[in-house]
């Protein structure tokens, strides 16, 4: 049990590491991933099941597939078509798959052995988290509520595509422009020479 | 790791690296709550890692935002870049 902690804390510091000194974003972000991944196994090792399974869901899963796609729309161009021919030899999976794999090898380990989450002293069970949640940190969840609320409208303000020049956007009010694509009714044909009868 | 995480969001330039050492950081001080509350057979400490996730998520959608609003301004994911921002 003990050594699995150490061999999970050494995978996420060696990915870490690994991650910082990657030039390219996308290798970056897979040995993040897996330095996710590693903390998850030691917060399974030290007792802590639901918040491992929350580490790979929202950190591993959603956090980062916000992560790759920014990633891939700033990519955008003809240098994402050269990027990916330097993918091709693929042995930028190698260092994130062994790590990895070590990963699922203690992870094997640690099920087999019949050590499940609730034997393992020192464990706190999610009910316990519950009640402590719900209870004397209620007040932390309404303002955890309000601050994703937050989030949310301030990331869909930023996240619009700003007018690239506001006075050529509001250009087409002026009286010359609207008459010239026709659509002014007030101003119609007041330029033409009177009809005479 | 959460030094990791300083050392990372001092040496890169890019804004994206930067956002990941600041995820490293924060998921570093959970993992420090989540231990001490194994430690103690708390589970405080699972609650403060609930907050600090909660807290990551938003950050994060607003920061690649921001991201986002400054490659399509500067063309660069420098972080020199937005320092010549002006008003």
């Amino acid at each position: 049990m003990e050594a699995t902690f150490y061999i999970a804390s050494a995978v996420a510091v060696i990915a870490t590491v690994l991650m910082l000194t990657r030039l390219n974003a996308v290798h970056a972000l897979l040995y993040l991933i897996v330095s996710l991944l590693a903390v998850a196994v030691v917060f399974f090792v030290a007792g802590a099941a639901f918040i491992a399974a929350l580490e790979v869901i929202i950190y591993a899963g959603a956090i980062m597939v916000l992560f790759v796609f920014v990633v891939m729309m700033l990519n955008l161009g003809l240098r994402t078509e050269e990027m990916e021919r330097r993918w091709q030899p693929s042995r930028a999976w190698i260092g994130p798959l062994a790590l990895a794999a070590v990963l699922l090898a203690e992870l094997v380990y640690l099920l087999t052995a019949g050590s499940g989450p609730a034997q393992i002293a020192g464990s706190v069970e999610p009910k316990q988290v519950s009640i402590v949640l719900f209870g004397p940190y209620l007040l932390g969840v309404e303002l955890a509520s309000m601050l994703l609320l937050a989030g949310l409208v301030g990331a869909y303000h930023l996240g619009r595509r700003a007018p690239e020049k506001p006075e050529d956007r509001y250009g087409a009010d002026s009286d010359e422009r609207r008459a010239a694509a026709g659509g002014d009714l007030v101003h119609a044909g007041s330029d033409r020479p009177a009809r005479t009868p | 790791m959460f030094t990791l995480g300083l050392i990372g969001l001092l040496v890169r330039r890019n804004l994206i690296f930067i956002l990941m050492s600041l995820e490293v950081m924060l998921n570093a001080a959970g993992l420090a709550f989540v231990i001490a509350g194994s430690r103690w057979h708390q589970a405080d400490g699972q609650v403060v890692f609930l907050f600090i996730l909660t807290m990551a998520a938003a950050e994060v959608s607003v920061g690649l935002a921001l991201i986002l609003q400054l490659y399509h301004r500067f063309k660069a994911l420098d972080a020199d870049a937005a320092s010549e921002m002006r008003g």
